[in-house]
């Protein structure tokens, strides 16, 4: 039985690694070449599913691939944080293909193999990382991450694209190899190790100042957690296709920073050991800054991608601070919202790009009164963004609310006023949309069609005619969007298996 | 037979270059020295397997015995060198007929390959001797049919820049002979064993010094050491591009491995990095080096240039390994050595390549390149992702033992620098990939077909080269880590 676990293991690895032959035999069959994606992403959700259940029965699943240097390992492991992101990557994969499926066909994109080529390799990169069993092999993965979601980044192809992928690898790539790996280094050279360990890997009488530099290093060198000032990549990003921006850039590669940053927190240092650092209070300073700062650009983005982006480096904020709290219910608070925050930004971005599709739109001043024409991605919309503010009913309501307790826990009171503020402005920023585009009526046509971005260029013709038409995304992408809604509701109804998993993250291992 | 390889290692591509000469044909003659080429590989690896399990080898050459007649040598340092060598060489030439059918007139052909054979013996001479002054001669054997070789080049700037690598070459090379003529006088020995037991009683006098700087300066103008490096762009970009496929790998990675014969086994490491301040002066250099050539690479317009010039950084990196003077650091440089030939063949191989497609490497030529010549501009990527230091890729090893060596020194902000340095990779690569993969060919130019298999398949085995040894680094590093010790006197 342990034996067909540890394949399963790798076969989450293997299985999008194998699906990318499959895509690119089947590239002259569009039909063929999506039925493969599709197969691939519910085998490989349901294979994650099975290994959660076999979490659940408390069997330890132990891979080993073979050292790349003395002590170096490629290995992996299930503990229930790299279960959690695991299943909320593998899952919003599916949803995020048939979604794909209807966005891309009626935008009528180009070099679709090579996109769900990389998009494969991208989520196989995710497990990898989500079942790291040491930094090594996390770094590994988190490298091929980058490289493997660069020509999604560029899909365009045109000067835009290439300059936002110049900023997009530029910043990953520079920090990871500026700082992570020589924090890597570094805890290498002192532990003699890199495993994930229960408790941390330093010793107690580690010299805090060098552990405190190299936390310093870890959190600016995991720049896929997008902590300012490092945070530039996640906005020139965006001009990826939607469906990118909604799986990549809202789940899977901020997910793998966020996570990436739990991980050394409770596994390299230990909570006890990072409560007591020197530059932990820093660092939560600049993760608060991170999130109020960035929560005031959002509220000036009129672009709604960039909007979204702008809002997710604030809700990525939250997750390290809760990490960097270093208590129970910090961390607890930190892995749900991982899973909160996944459905309900992967939610917006379906939006965004269900509007961009069926209406033409990337402005929010042109969406006033867009509600009556799709009133169900409003619908949508308005659902998904309850949940990034955090209110009943919906999933984000109790990651929030442990995050809160953390906070008040440690008596950082300025974090505190921090996280609630920043909440109003999720209000401010996020509830104008969904308000305007019901109860408010189209601002008369009064700009130049050439003035708005290059999509609704060639359309520019045909928008009075089209403003009258608009109907409703295809019914693959509604469905997503369905779905991912229904997830956010979802998560307050019946948040039991996500809490006993966040909270067996401290309990592994012992 | 098996007792004889050490000479045969030499003798073979020795003797293959006069034979060329009655080949005539000229397709006859490249399988001739692919043939050549080939055997000295499978010897290297047989010296290598014998070196591994029964240690050092001394063959008496003529049967003199060793003081008095010349020595070969072979440890694991000079056995894996040979092995880099003779294997880059024999894979390299695989694309050479092809290659030199577009940019050498037909009638020098032959000439091409008996200077490469005979550049080829030249460095696996200097490698595989434990006599200072055959060092010399070999030096010569080589430099010259290095001179010749460049001199070859398609663009009348090929000859100057083997006149500007001619003059710094010689003033190499007597530097040399003028330290070695020095130790002479004061040991009355040549071979390298004696010398390292007499210098001890001298090394306090002031010509022993004297004989240090002229060795050391000599030998790290043939390596291009930072400042010491002017000659090595041009000829790099000017030669034919097999030859720089070649040379990029091999040429300075011999220099090198002159300069650790030198300092650790002649002078000894005390005396190198003790009694003299080589470890901050190679320190500095390197470090320098990196961040000076880095930096001149991004903004070269012809793509040779751009990689020469990333060569002279990756010196830089070869030479700050050696001045930590610890065993981690020397492997991290041994390391390297490998790793640097096995990226570095295989991007100016695909140079080579665009140059048959298109006739030039400029920087502008590159544009659309990526759908015209996919296989090879994946190749370039891939190398360049080594270069950068990427995981799973042999550049992603050297880079985390060079770390390793400072950090154990304590030298952190020395780590951090060469991080910084490698930044600076991605930006000269990630030029060149823009170009190929977002820029629109230009307007009126013939379409470009994908390179002929004779330059896709030692490319690729190359690049499968640098990816297999980026996973398993069995091989590489137990060499490299049992030569670094043994070079340290521990036994492993």
């Amino acid at each position: 039985m342990n034996y067909s676990l540890e394949v399963m293991l790798q076969l989450t690895i293997a299985i999008p690694l194998l699906a990318i032959v499959g895509i690119i035999l089947a590239q002259k069959t569009p039909n063929i070449r999506e039925g493969i994606t599709i197969s691939a992403s519910i085998l490989l959700l349901f294979i994650v599913a099975s290994l959660y259940q076999s979490l659940l029965s408390g069997k330890n699943v132990n891979v080993f691939w073979w050292d790349i240097m003395p002590n170096l390992s490629i290995s992996f492991s299930i503990e229930p944080l790299g279960m959690l992101f695991a299943l909320i990557a593998s899952f919003l994969w599916l949803i995020t293909t048939f979604y794909a499926i209807g966005y891309m066909r009626s935008h009528q994109e180009e070099n679709q193999t090579r996109f769900y080529s990389c998009f494969a390799l991208a989520i196989s990169a995710v497990m990898g990382i989500a079942f790291s069993d040491n930094l090594f092999t996390l770094f590994v993965f988190y490298e091929v991450l980058t490289l493997s979601t660069y020509p999604l980044v560029t899909h365009a192809g045109t000067e835009k694209a290439k300059q936002g992928g110049r900023v997009y690898l530029g910043i990953l790539l520079s920090t990871s190899i500026a700082f992570f790996l020589l924090a890597i280094a570094g805890t290498w050279f002192i532990t003699g190790t890199l495993d994930f360990k229960q408790g941390g890997i330093f010793n107690a009488d580690v010299d805090k100042t060098i552990a405190g530099a190299l936390l310093v290093l870890f959190i600016f060198g995991i720049g896929k957690a997008a902590i300012m000032p490092f945070h530039r990549w996640l906005p020139a990003a965006m001009v990826a296709p939607t469906p990118v921006s909604a799986l990549l850039h809202a789940v899977a590669v901020v997910k793998a920073g966020v996570f990436t940053i739990l991980k050394v927190c409770v596994f390299i240092f230990g909570l006890d050991l990072l409560a007591i650092l020197p530059t932990t209070q820093f660092l939560l300073y600049l993760a608060g800054a991170s999130v109020l700062l960035a929560s005031i650009v959002a509220m000036r983005q009129d672009n709604l991608k960039a909007r979204l982006a702008y809002s997710t480096i604030s809700q990525l904020g939250y997750i390290t601070i809760g990490a960097l709290l270093a208590t129970s219910s910090g961390v607890i608070g930190s892995s749900m919202h991982i899973a909160t925050h996944a459905f309900g930004k992967i939610t917006l971005f379906f939006c965004a790009g269900a509007i961009l599709v069926a209406a033409h739109k990337s402005k929010i001043s042109e969406m006033r009164g867009l509600g009556r024409q799709m009133p169900l991605t409003m619908i949508a919309f308005f659902i998904a963004s309850l949940s990034i503010i955090g209110v009943p009913p919906t999933g984000g309501t109790w990651s929030k609310w442990f995050l809160l307790m953390g906070t008040i826990e440690t008596e950082q009171w300025v974090l505190m006023v921090v996280l609630m503020v920043s909440s109003l402005l999720n209000i401010a920023y996020l509830l104008p949309i969904p308000f305007h585009a019901f109860f408010s009526t189209p601002l008369p046509e009064k700009h130049d069609a050439s003035s708005s971005n290059h999509e609704s260029v060639d359309l520019a013709s045909s928008v009075d005619q089209s403003q009258v038409q608009i109907k409703e995304a295809p019914w693959p992408s509604l469905l997503a969007i369905g779905i991912t809604t229904f997830g956010c509701l979802f998560l307050f109804i019946y948040p039991q298996p996500l809490f006993d998993l966040a909270t067996a993250i401290l309990a592994s291992g012992q | 037979m098996i007792s004889h390889l050490p000479i045969l290692q030499v003798i073979v591509p020795l003797m293959a270059a006069p034979i060329c000469l009655l080949l005539k044909r000229s397709q006859l003659v490249w399988l001739f020295s692919l043939f050549a080429s080939a055997i000295a590989f499978i010897i290297s690896v047989l010296l290598l397997q014998q070196v591994m399990t029964s240690g050092v080898i001394s063959y008496e050459l003529g049967g003199w015995e060793a003081p008095w007649g010349i020595e070969y040598r072979i440890d694991k340092l000079n056995a894996f060198l040979l092995l880099i060598i003779s294997a880059i060489s024999t894979v390299v030439l695989i694309a050479a007929q092809t290659s030199i059918e577009k940019e050498i007139p037909k009638e020098k052909h032959t000439l091409f390959y008996i200077l490469y054979l005979l550049s080829l013996t030249g460095m696996l001479g200097i490698v595989s001797t434990g006599d200072a002054f055959n060092v010399f001669v070999f030096l010569e054997i080589s430099s010259l049919s290095a001179y010749a070789l460049i001199a070859l080049g398609q663009d009348r700037r090929a000859l100057w820049a083997s006149y500007q690598y001619l003059i710094m070459g010689t003033i190499g090379a007597t530097f040399i002979l003028i330290g070695i003529g020095l130790m002479y006088q004061m040991t009355g020995t040549l071979n390298m064993q004696d010398l390292s037991q007499r210098l001890p009683e001298v090394a306090q006098t002031r010509t022993v010094f004297t004989a240090f700087a002229f060795v050391i300066v000599g030998v790290c103008l043939k390596l291009a050491l930072f400042p010491l490096h002017l000659w090595l762009p041009n000829a790099y970009a000017y030669a034919p591009s097999i030859v720089t496929a070649f040379f990029a790998a091999t040429a300075t990675k011999v220099a090198i491995y002159l300069l650790i014969r030198f300092t650790f086994t002649i002078f000894g490491l005390s005396f190198s990095f003790t009694t003299l301040p080589l470890q901050g002066l190679f320190l500095v250099l390197g470090l320098t080096g990196i961040f000076v050539a880095s930096s001149a690479a991004i903004y070269q317009k012809n793509v040779k240039h751009v990689f020469a010039y990333s060569s002279i950084a990756q010196v830089g990196y070869i030479i700050v390994g050696l001045s930590t003077s610890t065993i981690t650091g020397l492997t991290a440089t041994l390391l390297h050595l490998f790793n640097h030939a096995l990226m570095k063949s295989a991007i100016f191989l695909a140079l080579g390549a665009v140059v048959y497609r298109l006739g030039n490497v400029q920087l502008s030529s590159f544009n659309g390149l990526g759908r015209q010549m996919p296989l090879t501009m994946a190749a370039i990527v891939i190398g360049g992702l080594s270069l950068i230091g990427v995981p799973l890729t042999v550049g992603f090893i050297s880079k985390w033992y060079l770390l390793t060596a400072l950090l154990e020194k304590g030298w952190w902000p020395v780590a951090i620098l060469i991080l910084l340095g490698s930044l600076l990779a991605v930006i000269y690569v990630w030029r060149i990939v823009e170009a190929a993969y977002f820029k629109k060919p230009l307007a009126g130019s013939a379409p470009v077909k994908e390179a002929p298999l004779f330059f896709l398949v030692p490319i690729w085995l190359l690049i499968t080269a640098n990816i297999y040894f980026g996973i398993d680094t069995r091989l590489s590093l137990q060499v490299a880590s049992a030569a670094a010790q043994s070079l340290f006197g521990v036994s492993p």
